[in-house]
């Protein structure tokens, strides 16, 4: 009964939506928004991620390539070329989508540990470019994103930004949703488990690993671009840094891989702990740290799916 | 006459000088049910994977009505009408036993990755064709009660039987079955000899490697010996009973002097 309640995708829209038009009710400053704006934000491109790790199997070390692909997008979009916000992140996620059907081509071929690193060396790529190209970028100090207008209006406290990337997670979060339900996503898991008999029933194993590929870059450009209106200035490290692609991994094995809501709150506790534990002042980073590995520990599957195993192994 | 359905002609690969499969030639009508057996390692399952596309042979040919299909990777034959099951299973642990038969369906799902996305119309109708499609042919192989459940917590009788469901499917016309009947007890063995008398039934041919010899003469109405990579026999299941090459082949030529004697 619970698993059904669990399982069942618009039960799951329903009560994300209602968590996040009712959470600003508890928040006392604008701080809390800033910090739940990133969740949000996070969570976007740690579910697109997660179609392409968690669901179809494959790595991204390079994921946040595509995040800096997105940020860089809006900021270089309203400043050199004077593109309304709206539209440069829609050019950016294009662009991201573009990139990613090129140099997934020839990398997606790869498995394990080679497309680990190939991956990891598409991200640096997208970082080092981000950094030298300071004619147009601000090299290593970054550059400024203009407050965006939409309707007359100006865009600029985090509350409004909250709402906004509110409504952009749950929108993945629906998108997401039915792709898994969808011949595409059925195809994607099958890859997953049996390369061999995917092919053997006629799916084109390498046309729906580069489509799965495409998805998740746009998802994580999307997210960046809302982190660089989110934040009004980026850089390379920031952005499109390997630390980055490292903790956009994290999100998604911490969260747990496969599940939707695993992403999510991968998202929320990687976000979110670095902020609460900064009472351990020096410590910070050991307590984290720590935190990790104990939850891998013990909850091996990501937070999400082992403790719903735990909820079904109870019930039955 | 008309062109068989399945034509094999003089396939050869060899591994490192030694030759796994050599010249095999073998034709198979639609609808019938064609066994190949062999000793362990007289290149059953190579030949398979020659057939199937996970090997590209040395020489010969593969046609499929007339087309040649030598070296086709997996997934165009499927598209063809060509699908196989395995003898180490290969199923989607993970998703459940009725999403396994319905990723068979892929070949006949068209709508594309945007209406995948939006859940539009076209998509949710290729969800509703394959589910349907899905659970019919599970009812086919005696799943349908086991439908929702996790692929990984099903017995091993039932995987074999889940994965001849997702080869058929594909709506194959030729469905090569890779020693469906092993590590299965008696009564999984009677069910999957069940199964496939349907489905050629259904007129789709069945190319079957097979062990379990009572289930190979009972269901086949041809058979094939290979030994060595070579082909032995091939003819009637009582014509193959009765070749003394063929004891020879399994007992050694001491054994079959024994045999004969006992």
């Amino acid at each position: 009964m619970f698993m059904r309640f669990v399982q069942s995708r618009w039960l799951l829209v329903a009560v994300l939506t209602a968590v996040l038009a009712l959470l600003p009710f508890l928040f006392p400053s604008n701080y809390y928004f800033r910090v739940a704006a990133l969740v949000n934000i996070f969570a976007l491109a740690a579910i697109g991620l997660n179609l392409l790790m968690g669901y179809a199997g494959q790595v991204s070390l390079g994921h946040a390539g595509f995040m800096g692909i997105g940020a860089y997008a809006v900021a270089i979009g309203t400043t050199h070329f004077k593109l309304h916000g709206i539209v440069a992140m829609l050019a950016g996620a294009v662009v991201a989508g573009i990139v990613a059907f090129v140099v997934g081509r020839p990398i997606l071929r790869l498995k394990g540990h080679y497309l680990a690193v190939a991956t990891l060396g598409f991200g640096i790529l997208v970082s080092m470019v981000l950094t030298n190209e300071a004619a147009w970028t601000g090299g290593p100090d970054g550059m400024g994103v203009p407050r965006m207008d939409l309707f007359g209006v100006r865009l600029r406290g985090p509350d409004t930004w909250y709402m906004i990337t509110a409504g952009a997670l749950v929108i993945g979060v629906i998108l997401a949703l039915n792709l898994i339900s969808s011949p595409t996503g059925r195809a994607m898991r099958a890859i997953h488990d049996s390369e061999t008999a995917s092919r053997v029933v006629g799916v084109d194993v390498a046309a729906c690993k580069l489509r799965i590929f495409v998805v998740s870059a746009v998802y994580t450009s999307i997210a960046g671009s809302l982190m660089a209106f989110l934040n009004g200035h980026i850089t390379p490290d920031g952005s499109a840094g390997f630390l980055r692609s490292v903790e956009l991994v994290t999100m998604v094995v911490l969260g747990g891989m496969g599940s939707v809501l695993g992403a999510i709150a991968g998202a929320a506790m990687l976000v979110i702990l670095p902020q609460a534990l900064t009472v351990f002042h020096d410590y910070e980073h050991l307590v984290l740290g720590l935190i990790i590995m104990v939850s891998m520990i013990f909850l091996p599957r990501g937070v999400v799916p082992s403790l719903a195993l735990l909820f079904r192994r109870q019930n039955s | 006459m008309t062109a068989p359905l399945l034509s094999v002609e003089g396939l050869s690969i060899s591994f490192g000088g030694v030759k796994a499969v050599d010249g095999v030639s073998l034709t198979v009508d639609a609808g019938e049910i064609h066994s190949v057996i062999g000793p362990n390692g007289a290149g059953k399952t190579t030949l398979f994977n020659l057939i199937a596309g996970q090997y590209k042979p040395a020489s010969g040919r593969v046609t499929l009505s007339g087309a040649d299909i030598t070296g086709l990777p997996p997934d165009q034959l499927a598209r063809r009408g060509l699908s196989r099951s395995f003898q180490n299973l290969q199923i989607f642990f993970r998703m459940t036993a009725l999403e396994n038969v319905m990723v068979g369906r892929h070949r006949h799902e068209r709508s594309g990755l945007m209406s995948h996305l939006l859940a539009l119309p076209s998509a949710r109708i290729d969800n509703e064709t394959s589910r349907r499609e899905a659970l019919k042919l599970l009812d086919l192989v005696g799943l349908s009660d086991l439908a929702e459940r996790e692929a990984g917590q099903l017995s091993y009788g039932a995987l074999k039987r889940l994965e001849i469901a997702r080869a058929l499917a594909t709506d194959p016309r030729i469905l090569l079955l890779d020693e469906p009947a092993a590590g299965c007890n008696p009564v999984e063995t009677e069910e999957v000899d069940r199964v496939i008398h349907d489905v050629a039934k259904l007129g789709v041919a069945v190319l079957l490697v097979e062990h379990d010899m009572r289930l190979v003469m009972r269901i086949s109405n041809t058979v094939t010996v290979l030994d060595r990579g070579k082909l032995l026999v091939s003819g009637t299941p009582d014509v193959v009973r009765n070749d003394p090459r063929v004891v020879t082949a399994y007992l050694g030529t001491f054994g079959a002097q024994e045999a004969a004697r006992a």
